[in-house]
């Protein structure tokens, strides 16, 4: 039952993982490409946690923290160049 | 559960081709060095999901934060206007 | 045979996952940046956050670092959409012909 309901979730993760590729593949402008690349990473985070729900370690949830980091600062140091104040 | 491992693998693999197709199709360089970055976040989400924790958090560091950072604040630097 | 604890979290996980999908959705069928930053940011943060108490439903042990975690993506994801958006409103791009108000312009019209 729990396999099932885990399994579900990473295909529903999984559309969206997809849709929000397809967005920054055919995206008109360099913003709808950063705000993918946000959701992209958000979505990986939740895939973390999933392989580490099946897997059973509990290491992973520290590469998890270093990815939610890791979404605030690219978007941070992106948004500052496309606003052109380096 | 083997299989959703698997499947999962195969799913960060394609995004990582269509990424790398969008690094070397697109003309701005900002969306390329972007493409760039993402290629490296979905490479070291696969090193993870082959059971290399350590490979993972290195990767996801060094080369999609650090280098996309130091290329964004260097092209800022360099460049004045922000067509390209 | 398992408890109601783990079929909670279990659920909570697919709850979670349905807000990520809807928020995919969201981010290819809307028309223009600002509803598409709207529609993948705000989402994407209960979404996370769903999963993470599912998980932490899941695996009790592991909750102080899925606190950790939660409350981070908590703090930092709307304020890197804020921050984008603004970016974007203050670069000019343009906006769909089904939106009327714009406060922040109004504002900077007063200020100016």
């Amino acid at each position: 039952m729990v396999e099932i309901l885990i399994a579900l979730a990473a295909v529903l993760a999984g559309g969206a993982f997809l849709m929000a590729l397809v967005r920054f593949i055919k995206g008109p402008s360099t913003f709808d490409r950063v705000i993918a690349f946000d959701v992209l990473t958000v979505i990986s985070i939740t895939f973390i946690i999933l392989s580490a729900l099946i897997e059973g370690r509990g290491i992973y949830l520290d590469v998890a923290l270093v990815y939610a980091l890791l979404s605030f600062l690219g978007v941070i140091a992106i948004a500052r160049y496309l606003e052109g104040r380096f | 559960m083997i299989n959703l491992m698997s499947a999962m693998t195969l799913l960060f693999a394609i995004a990582m081709i269509g990424a790398a197709f969008v690094a070397i199709q697109v003309k701005q360089i900002s969306i390329a060095m972007l493409a760039a970055g993402l290629v490296s976040l979905l490479a070291s989400v696969m090193f993870l999901f082959l059971a290399a924790p350590d490979v993972v958090m290195t990767e996801a560091a060094i080369g999609s934060g650090l280098t996309t950072f130091l290329f964004f604040f260097v092209l800022g630097r360099v460049r004045g206007d922000k067509n390209d | 045979m398992e408890s109601l604890l783990n079929i909670t979290g279990a659920v909570l996980l697919v709850c979670g996952a349905t807000f990520l999908f809807l928020g995919g959705l969201g981010l290819v069928r809307m028309p223009d940046l600002f509803n598409r930053i709207q529609a993948g940011a705000k989402t994407t943060t209960l979404g996370t956050l769903l999963v993470l108490i599912g998980a932490a439903f899941l695996q009790p042990e592991w909750s102080l670092k899925l606190l950790l975690i939660g409350l981070f993506l908590l703090f930092t994801n709307p304020l890197s959409s804020q921050v984008l958006a603004r970016a974007a409103h203050r670069i000019g791009i343009e906006k769909s012909d089904k939106t009327h108000v714009d406060k922040l312009a109004e504002d900077l019209g007063d200020k100016r």
